[in-house]
């Protein structure tokens, strides 16, 4: 048995990170063991849940199909960087509003996978939000309210940061 | 997860040497970490070649066509203005492999080295004429895609050989390709059926001067169905003609029954799938007048 | 005549009805538990983590079905790491030949053996043992260490087969209890009951249209998306502790009492968050295997995870089934008689939910002609454990197929037929009981005056379906505890585990009924030695039943705070009047706050309460759904779909909203997607998320949940329960949707494209998959 250790520097959640893994542990297995973010969760353990998302240098990912080693160098967010003291992100706060969780075991995947999208496309239409998030099951919800959230929280990032002349004009 | 050693890799001749050894090797690591956890693969040593510079190039050249680094993920490709507006087949492939998270991971190189019957890129890439360049001891090959897959999870890699890029032929003024694939939910399947095809119409953009259809999950290996090109030549792009060219398709179509369909509703979709594929090539390469390729404004 | 009085009086029952103004019940507050679980901080049973932990696997059969010669685990035990390695040897005896034991014994006989292998293994992934490592690698290549000699038999894999004369016996004491008669020869046949009625035969010879179809649906799975866990220790003074994410702590202590033959007492059950249970984790698999290794290990802490490979393999689907439906109806569209017979596989252990499937199959309707047998069928799969309403959604999709069929024979219209028939308080239904106030007419109007029923489907290969189902809910014991804290605030403890929002659907019963802001309610979770017995989190019960309990310490509370505030004010209790949160008697007034302040500090205020409601009104439901299939592709896209569901009373709208819209999706999946497939020697082919296909966002269209209230008068609040039978009517309205579509029916679960290019006459005839 091969016991050879790699140490990997990181950037998650806006932190340096320095963790020792196994070269066969996945990003998913360091995630919730060495470094105790237990946020991210593991599933079906091959690619298809989306439950272990996490935001590699930009890109929605599944943490169970990359290397620990792999992420040598990257930036991560995982759930527990999204939202912080200063408050919650408005699609944490709209999935509370609209109930848009039960058991919550798919909540953090699908909220990391909701904030890549709204990076990439701050205006999704509803199927645009079904395609992007047909990677992250939820047995619980049906997705109905899910998407409700998605579609709102867009809609609240977009009013937020209308340009002032838009609000002087209305007022 | 069995024990293997971890090496990331910088050049082609650092990774050919380990590669020699029975190495396996790490692009996008989506079928790989997979069938590693399974036990349906073994690896001592796993090489990382994300950061070879020429397998991670993404680019169009007018003259060579488009070069396509092995380890290019496919939301690089999903995102090219360049790719989406010269091969929007080959998008229909990348942007059905597996979801959105699969996507920003998973390679065309990948998906060709891991050789499933049922690969959605590689019957895209055969009807587009691609051709793999390989790297290896003796130097290095290319040969086309058609001719890459030797059987289910086997390829015609030799020891320490290893895929360095994908080069599709730039398109031609009309010319169109299209893939499309069968799977009972929306998304994140393997493909039940897969089809593509693609159509070169002639300068008057009415007569169908070349054509070529491949068929994924039907065989061991995806099928150029060489004879359905063939009849297409010449040809208008007429209802009967596509029928004829996708009855050809379906004759070739040799697929088995198991946990994902049955070896009779494969046929019956290489049937439909073909003749849809076709509609959707030739449509594309009716409206497809650039001539970009050929220096034309 | 009858049918036109009997239309008079449906309209008449419903005026408006008295509500009472609730200030919070009905609404949508945010949950308290929300804010952790969109953070990622809330722990799960996959999350646990303690000091010194061992890492344990379990090592499971290859075979379906195989007796086990030997076991040898000397190498696992010498493997530097491996702390603890148990097998059946390690589980308590019983007495006895074990080809001939009495029915309690058997039962217990039966829990050890899905636990850990006795003799022989009975289904692929069944546990033959576990081994505890300090690390997940370490306890992966100990079991691989293990040796097992196994003698392979012949699986039996389909009910019917099962049921045959020459089928291998999976359980040689095994005696069919046929119409309350034990037989003399062991068999797979456990049971065999008869629901009878009148003169079925001599009704169908009279009845103007007689429908005769028979229907195959396969195993599936719960599909929660957390796996199973547990983790256990056993202290060296016998004391053991299991943290878990169950459906029920102290049923789980129990099951865990009995398989380890020690006092409840002695266990303390500690409940984690939940990631989905859907009745799969109500039965233990790991916990007791946790506690063993901990034992043995030396008293260390030891956790188990399933992969999802276990998960599907080794846990509890519910069963496939053979199911026959005969109905006969007259001119006038009234069903006169009915015949069923159903046969359920019960996985390698007796039990399946089969009863219940009588028990539903035609219960929206009146009939006074029937005879329905129902047969229990062991058969070389994984015991079958719930599954949202267990039995009910398959049954509901060969009943409601044929009333279908039905309706196009009288040329009537779905809903009217269902109105004409409909079960109303007063009649019996077909499991004998006799309906109280109950809303299944409210549902078919709810759905007849929808929008979505009113709007016309057009275009080719597009159809709709309607279907109606009955579900009977649960009472069930239930247990709270509440401490009024010198703030005015509530402590709530809870016995009832939380796997979807109940804790804030109890906090705002208690809230309304003390007239305090639903902040002032903090609801826990208590382990098992903090709160009294509470039946598990399913059968639809926890809103009624706990509810119930909240409801009456609230009164509990308001009864002693207004004795403390009579001394205090110096009057009798009983002028000390308590209304809209306010404590008043005579010129004085409190809020509760401020009587908290006042009187708890001399001594504080506790209740608990213990309830077990003896009247459970049922649910009913009735769905539409519209589709469209590509007849060359089989492939079907959900157009629109509402669902009408009688919930007495809403507690959180929200949450009973999500309940139905939930359960759609995982019918949905039933319907088209989801299914076991196992090879001929009986392995699982399909146990993985990529091929055991679940419902994705991009399959699925926005679900109308239509929320339809007819309080339930047995309760004070007018609640029923709602959780299970949003799941129950769907396949059927989506196959009904599908023969709109397609002029064919399907007779099989899943219907997978191949099976309706099969059934349009595309592609050669499919065997029913095994499974």
């Amino acid at each position: 048995m091969c016991d050879e250790t790699i140490l990997v520097h990181a950037q998650i959640n806006g932190e340096e990170v320095a963790f020792a893994c196994r070269p066969a542990q996945t990003l998913l297995d360091v995630l919730r063991g060495e470094l105790g973010l237990t946020g991210v969760k593991e599933a079906c353990g091959n690619g298809n849940c989306g439950a272990c998302n996490v935001i590699m240098n930009g890109v929605l990912v599944n943490s169970c199909l990359v290397l620990g080693a792999e992420a040598e160098g990257c930036t991560i967010t995982t759930i527990e960087g999204i939202g912080g003291p200063e408050g919650l992100h408005p699609l944490q706060q709209k999935f509370l509003e609209h109930a848009a969780l039960q058991c919550g075991i798919c909540t953090p995947g699908v909220l990391v996978a909701a904030k890549a999208l709204l990076d990439y496309n701050p205006h999704p239409s509803e199927q645009q939000v079904r395609r992007w998030l047909a990677g992250n099951l939820c047995r619980c919800t049906g997705y109905d309210k899910i998407v409700r959230a998605v579609l709102d929280a867009a809609d609240t990032i977009a009013l937020s940061v209308a340009p002032v002349a838009e609000v002087s004009s209305n007022g | 997860m069995q024990s293997f050693r971890y090496v990331r890799v910088r050049s082609i001749g650092e990774a050919v040497p380990l590669l020699a050894e029975q190495a396996c090797v790490l692009s996008g690591g989506t079928d790989l970490l997979v069938q590693l956890r399974e036990g349906r693969r073994h690896a001592t040593l796993v090489v990382d070649v994300k950061f070879i510079p020429e397998l991670t190039e993404l680019y169009y050249d007018p003259a060579t066509g488009l070069h396509l680094g092995a380890a290019v993920p496919c939301y690089r490709i999903n995102n090219d203005p360049e790719v989406a507006h010269l091969y929007p087949g080959l998008l229909d492939a990348t942007t059905l492999v597996g979801g959105i998270q699969i996507q920003g991971r998973a390679t065309v190189g990948g998906n060709l080295c891991n050789a499933s019957p049922a690969a959605d890129s590689i019957p895209a890439l055969i009807v587009h004429g691609a051709t793999c360049e390989i790297a290896g001891p003796a130097g290095r090959r290319r040969l086309p895609v058609e001719a890459f897959c030797a059987g289910p999870g086997q390829t015609v890699l030799g020891k320490g050989e290893l895929l360095i890029e994908l080069r599709l032929p730039p398109p031609a003024a009309h010319f169109g390709a299209a893939y499309l694939r069968f799977t009972p939910r929306s998304d994140m399947d393997i493909a039940v059926a897969g089809a593509a095809a693609a159509v070169q119409l002639d300068q008057a953009g009415t007569i169908i001067r070349s054509a070529r259809v491949a068929l994924g999950a039907v065989a061991p290996v995806p099928l150029l169905v060489s004879e359905a090109g063939a009849a297409l030549a010449g040809q208008l792009p007429s209802a009967e003609a596509i029928e004829a060219a996708a009855r050809l398709a379906e004759a070739a179509a040799r697929p088995i029954d198991d946990v994902r369909g049955t070896a009779a509703q494969r046929k019956h979709l290489a049937l439909v799938l073909t003749r849809r594929a076709l509609q959707a090539a030739i449509a594309r390469a009716q409206v497809n007048t650039l001539g970009r390729a050929n220096g034309h404004v | 005549m009858a049918e036109e009085t009997r239309a008079n009086e449906i309209s008449t029952e419903l005026g408006p009805a008295q509500e009472p103004a609730f200030k919070i019940i009905g609404t949508r507050p945010v949950r308290p538990d929300g804010l952790d679980k969109v953070t990622g901080r809330a722990v799960y049973g996959i999350d646990m983590r303690l000091p010194g932990l061992l890492y344990g696997k379990v090592l499971r059969s290859p075979h379906a079905h195989a007796r086990i010669r030997s076991i040898d685990t000397c190498r696992a035990r010498a493997l530097p790491g491996v702390k603890a390695v148990v097998t059946a040897a390690d589980l308590p005896t019983i007495a006895g030949d074990p080809a001939h034991l009495d029915d309690a014994s058997f039962a217990l006989y039966c829990q050890r053996a899905n636990i850990l292998a006795i003799d022989k293994v009975l289904y692929h992934g069944h546990a033959v043992a576990a081994v505890a490592a300090t690390s997940l690698q370490v306890a992966e290549e100990a079991v691989r260490l293990i040796e097992v000699d196994y003698e392979v038999l012949p699986p039996v894999l389909d009910v019917v087969q099962a049921m045959r004369e020459e089928a291998p016996v999976l359980l040689p004491s095994l005696r069919t209890d046929e119409l309350g008669q034990k037989s003399e020869r062991p068999n797979n046949i456990a049971s065999h009951v008869r629901m009878q009625r009148g003169d079925p035969q001599q009704a169908f010879r009279e009845a103007a249209v007689v429908v005769d179809r028979e229907f195959r649906t396969s195993t599936v799975h719960q599909g929660y998306l957390e796996p199973q866990t547990a983790t256990g220790l056993w202290n060296s003074d016998g004391q053991i502790t299991i943290w878990t994410s169950t459906q029920g702590i102290h049923n789980q202590r129990q099951q865990i009492a009995g398989i380890l033959a020690m006092p409840a007492t002695r266990i303390k059950m500690v409940p984690m968050e939940v990631g989905g249970a859907f009745g799969g984790k109500i039965r233990v698999y790991l916990e007791p295997l946790a506690a063993l290794l901990s034992r043995q290990s030396g008293y260390r802490p030891v956790k188990l995870v399933m992969t999802y490979a276990e998960v599907l393999q080794a846990t509890g689907p519910t069963s496939g089934s053979y199911i026959r439906v005969k109905i006969g109806a007259n001119a006038a569209g009234c069903i006169t008689a009915a015949e069923a017979t159903l046969a359920y596989d019960a996985g390698a252990l007796p039990g399946s939910p089969v009863l219940d499937g009588a028990g539903i199959l035609l219960s929206p309707y009146k009939i006074e002609n029937f005879q329905i047998d129902a047969y229990d069928v062991v058969v070389n799969k994984p015991q079958t454990g719930a599954y949202r309403a267990p039995g009910s959604a398959n049954a509901n999709f060969a009943a409601e197929s044929v009333i279908d069929e039905v309706c196009e024979k009288l040329g009537m219209d779905p809903i009217e037929f269902r109105l004409r028939n409909a079960v109303q308080q007063g009649d019996r239904r077909i499991d004998g009981t006799v309906c109280g106030r109950v809303g299944l007419v409210e549902t078919l109007l709810a759905i007849r005056e929808h929008p979505h029923y009113q709007t016309p489907l057009t275009g080719k290969y597009r159809g709709r379906g309607v279907a109606s189902a009955f579900w009977f809910n649960w009472g069930g014991r239930s247990s709270v505890t509440a401490a009024v804290n010198p703030d005015g605030g509530v402590s709530l403890v809870i016995g009832a585990a939380d796997l979807s929002g109940s804790r804030v659907a109890l906090a705002m019963v208690l809230a309304e009924t003390l007239g305090i802001h639903l902040q002032a309610v903090k609801p826990v979770l208590g382990d098992s030695d903090a709160v009294g017995y509470c039946d598990q989190t399913s059968g639809s019960r926890t809103a009624f039943s706990s509810g119930l309990a909240v409801y009456e310490v609230g009164q509990k509370l308001i009864q002693e705070m207004a004795a403390r505030l009579g001394e205090y004010w110096g009057v009798p209790p009983a002028e000390v009047v308590f209304q809209d949160g306010i404590f008043a008697a005579g010129a004085e007034r409190m809020t509760f706050a401020q009587a908290a302040a006042q009187v708890t500090g001399q001594c504080p205020i506790v209740a608990a309460i213990s309830v077990h409601p003896q009247v459970v009104s049922p649910a009913f439901a009735t769905h539409v759904a519209d589709v469209e299939v590509d007849p060359e592709t089989g492939k079907v896209t959900i157009l629109r779909y509402t669902a009408a569901q009688d919930v007495g009373r809403a507690l959180h709208r929200s949450n009973v909203e999500g309940q139905m819209q939930g359960g759609v999706a995982q019918g949905v999946g039933w319907a088209l997607y989801e299914g076991y497939v196992y090879s001929a020697e009986g392995r699982l082919l399909n146990c993985n998320l990529l091929d055991y296909r679940m419902p994705t966002a991009l399959d699925l269209p926005m679900i109308d949940a239509v929320v339809v209230e007819v309080p339930n008068p047995d309760h004070p609040l007018g609640v029923r329960g709602a959780g299970e039978i949003p799941i129950v009517p769907v396949p059927a309205a989506i196959a009904n949707a599908i023969h709109d579509a397609l002029g064919s029916r399907l007779g099989m679960l899943p219907m997978s494209p191949a099976r309706i290019l099969e059934a349009i006459g595309v592609g050669q005839p499919t065997q029913p998959e095994v499974g």
